[in-house]
């Protein structure tokens, strides 16, 4: 029996829709895309043209040069984004005992890996000797977890989650059973990712599913995901506690589910995703018929939409009409490891203020995509339950459930 | 020892520590420039790039003073051109 529960009472974000949470915010609910072609790396060989970048993130703004020598830019969104969250929730570690009981768990898919192009560039092709010193440890999934601990002090259970499109789901959903489980007492936790890089921008062209128009979920004339880069961290506290220091509790964090397809690489299941949204909705202890809106994967395939709104008949029936979808990937693009994290905040945002974002660039309803899809505009309306989804590849789901606060 | 590798070394070291070129000389112990282990890695690879060398670990951690530096540079400058030469005349 679980009496613990968990509140969200900090938010950070770095990606193409804002730098921060309060232009995020502004920008996600007026349902702007930040889908423009790709500046940051030379597109003149790739079939697709367009991504959502991070535009005027200074580092040398945020950080010391002695941090920057550590930091590669997915290590600089999650640490930004934390800062933030923190700021923003107010939390201070008066003592050891409370750093102890703070967890970091952070998440990224392919963490430096996509910052190595430079340097392979350097070795294959101009027959460079050397590599920067901290290549290793710049470079290193947890490389964010473990500056984010030196930079608070916090130093309870903390580590990185990688499971591709579902690393920051994941990530939050085990900080957030971490807390009500009894083990810490508070946490931060979400995720970040860089893809625009030259070799990651083919291998995804190689993949055949990015669109070169711009991410039209839902939509029947849809062509495809668009990749974006950014990261967002969430301060999660056990409920009492963050009660006890008056602070802004945005949501409640309620649930949490995982399953595998145990099906195919790159092709979903309904019925993997199916079991996660009810895995998700058991854990919260809410029923269906309480849930008003869905965060979507929403990735803008053919294959993850149709099989995402069949899923979300499935565990809703007649309710599905009554449940408002979007997929703001459509605004801020796929960010892979830190779609969880940015979709999570969109989620509490949405929550707190009783107004759920939209789903962009949406054209024309899909006889295969059978939802209640918030088109284009931000809609007014209070929920009872929100759900945030996300799937990755390999066949592995992993569901959040958002409640405002005051139901139980 | 060589003026010129003298300088261009403490001009490394100098932007390196964000410092007055004119606060270091030849006689600085690398122990006063206060740096951690990091700052030496990080410092050896900047000294590499500027010179185009390689700095065998043993003689980065055995170097106490600017001016041992230099001479190490001078070393290893010396012996580059050599290879340069030999690898001139094979061809």
């Amino acid at each position: 029996m679980n009496t613990r529960r968990v509140a969200v009472t900090g938010i950070g974000v770095v990606c193409a829709l804002g730098n921060d949470a309060n232009e995020f915010e502004r920008n996600l609910f007026a349902g702007r895309t930040a889908i423009a072609p790709i500046e940051s790396v030379d597109v003149s060989s790739l079939r697709f043209k367009n991504a959502a970048e991070v535009k005027g993130f200074e580092p040398s703004d945020l950080f010391e040069k002695q941090e920057l020598a550590i930091l590669k830019r997915f290590s600089q969104f999650a640490v930004a984004a934390s800062r933030e969250a923190i700021r923003d929730s107010g939390i201070e570690w008066g003592d050891d005992a409370s750093r102890e009981r703070t967890a970091i768990v952070t998440a990224t898919g392919a963490g430096g890996l996509t910052d190595l192009d430079d340097q392979y560039e350097n070795l294959y092709r101009y027959n460079k000797q050397r590599t920067p010193p901290m290549l290793v440890p710049q470079s290193m999934a947890n490389a964010a977890a473990s500056f984010i601990s030196m930079d608070t002090g916090a130093c309870g259970p903390t580590y990185t989650v990688s499971t591709a499109c579902s690393s920051s789901n994941h990530a939050i959903g085990l900080a957030f059973h971490s807390i009500r489980n009894g083990t810490v007492d508070a946490a931060i936790t979400g995720g970040s990712e860089t893809p625009i890089s030259y070799t990651n921008l083919k291998a995804w062209e190689a993949l055949r599913v990015v669109s070169n128009d711009t991410c039209r979920p839902f939509s029947r004339d849809r062509s495809g995901m668009v990749l974006g880069e950014g990261g967002a961290i969430l301060v999660l506290e056990e409920m009492e506690k963050a009660k006890a220091r008056g602070a802004k509790i945005y949501a409640e964090i309620a649930g949490f589910g995982m399953t595998a397809d145990a099906h195919h690489i790159t092709m979903p299941s309904v019925e993997g995703p199916v079991r996660a949204i009810r895995n998700a909705l058991n854990d919260a202890g809410t029923d269906p018929s309480a849930v008003g809106y869905v965060n979507a994967h929403g990735t803008a395939t053919a294959a993850n939409d149709a099989m995402e709104s069949k899923a979300i008949r499935e565990v809703f029936g007649d309710h599905a009409d009554n449940v408002a979808v979007s997929s703001t990937k459509s605004m801020h693009g796929h960010t892979l490891g830190a779609a969880g994290a940015i979709e999570a905040v969109a989620t509490v945002l949405a929550i707190h203020r009783g107004l759920l974002p939209p789903s962009a660039n949406f054209n024309e309803p899909d006889p295969e995509c059978n939802v209640d899809v918030i088109a284009n505009e931000a809609r007014e309306k209070k929920v009872d339950a929100a759900v945030s989804n996300s799937f990755a590849f390999g066949g592995l789901n992993a569901v959040l459930v958002f409640k405002p606060l005051g139901l139980v | 020892m060589n003026s010129e590798i003298a300088e261009k070394t403490i001009s490394v070291i100098a932007d390196f520590k964000e410092i007055d070129k004119n606060s270091i000389s030849v006689d600085t112990k690398l122990e006063d420039l206060e740096m951690d282990s990091l700052d030496a890695l990080n410092l050896v690879f900047e000294l590499e790039e500027a010179f185009d060398i390689t700095i065998p670990d043993e003689q980065a951690s055995e170097t106490k003073t600017i001016g041992e530096m230099v001479e190490g540079i001078e070393k290893l400058l010396a012996m580059k051109e050599e290879e340069g030469a030999e690898g001139g005349e094979e061809e």
